[in-house]
């Protein structure tokens, strides 16, 4: 009778040897295969699309899904193809991004920078997105603006205004295609000094946070150099609902312009006091008063109603511009969700195009190698007319729109009328400009992570 | 002179507000004992009450006009009131434009009848249960329902304009000596404070004049004694929770024209009342409404730029700051009743 030699500390023993030996490559290889993090190896590619899906801004951040997915509908040539058509870069060909098949996910941002991080996380870190698009918040976009930068992914912002996004708290891993604070000003100050005159007296009420503070010093600094005076600057908590109190005073100050530097849903509920308190029917220092709202959208606009008849403000993107980008993009937007795209859609569906097309031209989806392709790149055909992505901050430099509440809407989407189209040049900046952090300013390194 | 005025009309618009959801809120604990987080919950339905009498009002038929095109190009589809058809276009134009203050009518039944949905479906079931519980249960409520409404109704804010004869402002300074301009003031927030003088003056009434009211007033001092003698007090006090919820529903009809409403305006609302109630001293109807106007005078004062450049941000911490004076110096709050949350 044979004995058997194994013991059960053996066998274990050897085993444990044997699977290690077998693992080795693999521990040893598995950072160093991938080259960047997220390296899509199969035929689809994931991107990231991270918006308010609940909260106060559910509706724009729907917008920005739909046009995010129509977006996703042409690299895979489906639809009508969308902007492809009238994209001056011609590397895109409707067969996904470097032949692989673009599929998505998506986060909720809710508006908040915490949840905004940690959906942007998780998409990266459980469902392999390559790259985080969208987004409709100042906070949120420099929050996850900093996450991307840390996980080596590219960061796509959505509607983000703050002129610290590509100021101060600009990273090599971020783009921004939306305007800022500083170009709203820019743009709106030759327009205002036109219709209202240059001796003015303005009141800012400013919401309390980040891109409050920017617009209001962007657009204080624009029409004090026109010969404005500021008569006073009153911050009101984000959380305010009911303006009344800020608002009682303002007939009797002295002004006769308020600047309302607010968004969403203080903006809608600002204006909508000031109007009530019949501030647009009165007479200041013997003119006309009038209100300003530097940042305009669409669906804000409608949340307002009649109260924003004759105001004056901003916008990035119109549905209405008659340039064939913007025609192709209506169209293709309008037929399939039955509604004009919003100025926050619009971004998010360039910024994914100009992602893909990155991608394209660069050969590689490594956040360094596409952020390369990005700097500098000058484009059109995407609705905004000719634009530059600027390599030193990574913000698209294009027209900006001035725009009026429409005095008589036909339809329920005709609530904005365009009243100027003001030039690139005129909102140029440089890019160590105080307002953007100055000197100190500065992208760092591309990270690539992995 | 024209600055203090201009707050204290503020505080008492503001305060209008706050005293009706604290009333609602303070007839419910005083009648059932239990702490509603739903409350809010209930003013923002009353608010849509108005937004879907405005819709239903509003409901059209497609006409094209062939000499308009839409943002596609193609033939311009133009929204026809049904209600413009039957009754001519000043008619049912102004039927449209008076749609909030008619949303009061509409408004009592569907508040009354949520009420008492969410009293027999839900809240009863948390009589026993600690006052954790029927917070947590409440809270959920008020969740699932902005939910709900936001499922219907969307995120963004609907406009419910007032109707244009009540919309805009009056020179109330001119009137009493003042120059032009001093003290102006918009009609539909003096609307809103008169209407609510009038509910709440009603409630009281209602609690002090009727039968009905003497039976839940000492429902509410000795609940056990009135069940002995054979009064169905537990009946009674549901009808309270409608009534309670009418308040607030009615509350929320009148708060559309100043900011458009959205499905989140009840939580704005909801811990603010609570501090009234607790100010106000737990189950004490006049309490409720002393705060209520007290509180809102006091935030209006303190959102002046005079008050925030002095101490920045005390426009948002005053009233709770008068809430720990309060309870430091009053623990019972300014007219709350012995042994109410005491045991």
């Amino acid at each position: 009778m044979s004995k058997s030699n194994f013991t059960r500390r053996g066998v274990l023993k050897t085993s444990a040897i044997a699977g290690a030996g077998v693992a080795l490559p693999t521990i040893f290889t598995a950072s160093s295969a991938a080259a960047y993090t997220n390296e899509p190896t199969g035929s689809t590619v994931t991107l990231g699309f991270n918006v308010p899906q609940t909260g106060p801004y559910a509706d724009e951040g729907n917008d920005e899904l739909l046009a995010q997915q129509l977006a996703v509908e042409h690299l895979n040539g489906e639809g009508d193809g969308g902007c492809l058509n009238t994209f001056t870069s011609k590397a895109l060909k409707g067969n996904g991004i470097l032949g692989k098949k673009v599929e998505y996910v998506t986060g909720d941002t809710q508006t908040k920078s915490d949840a905004a991080r940690a959906s942007a996380k998780s998409m990266i870190e459980k469902d392999g997105a390559i790259m985080i698009n969208g987004g409709s918040s100042s906070g949120v976009a420099v929050a996850v603006q900093g996450l991307c930068q840390e996980a080596g992914i590219i960061f796509m912002a959505g509607l983000t205004h703050s002129n610290d996004t590509t100021g101060k708290d600009r990273k090599a891993n971020g783009f921004r295609h939306f305007f800022n604070a500083y170009m709203s000003a820019a743009a709106l100050a030759p327009v205002l000094a036109k219709e209202f005159g240059e001796d003015r007296r303005a009141y800012h009420l400013t919401a309390d946070y980040t891109w409050g503070w920017t617009q209001e010093e962007s657009i204080k600094a624009a029409t004090e150099a026109m010969g404005w005076e500021t008569v006073n600057a009153v911050k009101t908590p984000l959380a305010a609902t009911d303006f009344s109190s800020y608002i009682a005073p303002v007939l009797n100050s002295g002004a006769d312009v308020l600047v309302l530097n607010h968004y969403g849903g203080n903006m809608v509920n600002s204006l909508t006091n000031a109007v009530q308190f019949g501030l647009l029917d009165k007479m200041a220092n013997g003119k006309d008063f009038k209100i300003v709202v530097p940042l305009y959208s669409e669906l804000m606009a409608a949340g307002a109603g009649e109260n924003i008849k004759g105001v004056l403000g901003s916008m990035n993107y119109n549905w209405q511009l008659d340039n064939e980008g913007s025609k192709a993009f209506v169209k293709s937007f309008g037929e399939k969700y039955g509604k004009p795209p919003s100025n926050s859609a619009q971004t998010c569906y360039a910024q994914v195009l100009l992602y893909a097309d990155a991608c394209e031209r660069a050969g590689t989806f490594n956040p360094c190698g596409v952020g390369e392709a990005l700097e500098g790149f000058e484009f059109d055909g995407l609705g905004n007319g000719p634009t530059l992505y600027r390599a030193a901050d990574h913000q698209c430099f294009k027209d900006v729109l001035v725009v009026r509440g429409a005095q008589n809407p036909t339809n329920q989407y005709d609530t904005l009328e365009i009243v100027e189209v003001t030039p690139t040049d005129q909102v140029m900046y440089a890019p160590d400009h105080p307002m953007f952090g100055g000197k100190e300013a500065s992208l760092g390194k591309c990270n690539p992570g992995a | 002179m024209d600055v203090i005025l201009l707050q204290i009309l503020n505080g008492l618009d503001k305060g209008s507000a706050y005293a009706l959801i604290a009333l609602g809120l303070t007839l419910i604990f005083g009648t059932l004992g239990v702490v509603n987080f739903a409350h809010g919950a209930l003013f923002m339905i009353g608010a849509f009450c108005a937004v879907t009498l405005q819709k239903f009002l509003s409901l059209s038929h497609t006409v094209i006009d062939e000499s308009q095109t839409d943002f596609l190009g193609n033939p311009l589809k133009v929204e026809m009131r049904y209600i413009e058809d039957w009754f001519g276009p000043e008619i049912g134009g102004g039927i449209v434009e008076w749609s909030v203050p008619l949303s009061v009518l509409f408004a009592i039944p569907v508040m009354v009848a949520v009420g008492v949905a969410m009293e027999r479906g839900l809240i009863k079931h948390f009589y026993h249960r600690p006052h954790a519980d029927q917070i947590l249960v409440t809270f959920g409520l008020a969740i699932v329902l902005q939910e709900i409404i936001k499922y219907f109704f969307g995120a963004n804010p609907i406009p419910t304009p007032a109707p244009a004869a009540l919309a805009g402002s009056i020179d109330l300074g001119v009137m009493i000596g003042f120059e032009v301009n001093e003290i102006v003031y918009p009609l539909w927030r003096m609307v809103y404070f008169a209407f609510a003088a009038v509910i709440i003056g009603a409630v009281f009434a209602f609690l002090q004049f009727t039968t009905f009211g003497m039976v839940v007033r000492a429902g509410m001092a000795d609940r056990e004694t009135v069940g002995l003698l054979g009064i169905n007090i537990d009946r009674r006090f549901t009808i309270m929770f409608g009534i309670a919820a009418a308040v607030a529903g009615l509350a929320g009809v009148m708060y559309t024209p100043i900011n458009p409403p959205n499905y989140h305006m009840g939580m704005d609302f909801l811990v603010l009342s609570f501090v009234v109630v607790v100010v106000g001293g737990m189950g004490s109807l006049p309490g409720a409404v002393l705060a209520g106007f007290l509180l809102g005078i006091l935030e209006s004062f303190a959102s002046t730029t005079w008050a925030t450049t002095t101490i920045p941000g005390i426009n948002q911490v005053i009233i709770y700051l008068v809430a720990i004076v309060v309870l430091l110096t009053r623990p019972r709050g300014l007219m709350g009743r012995k042994g109410v949350m005491e045991d």
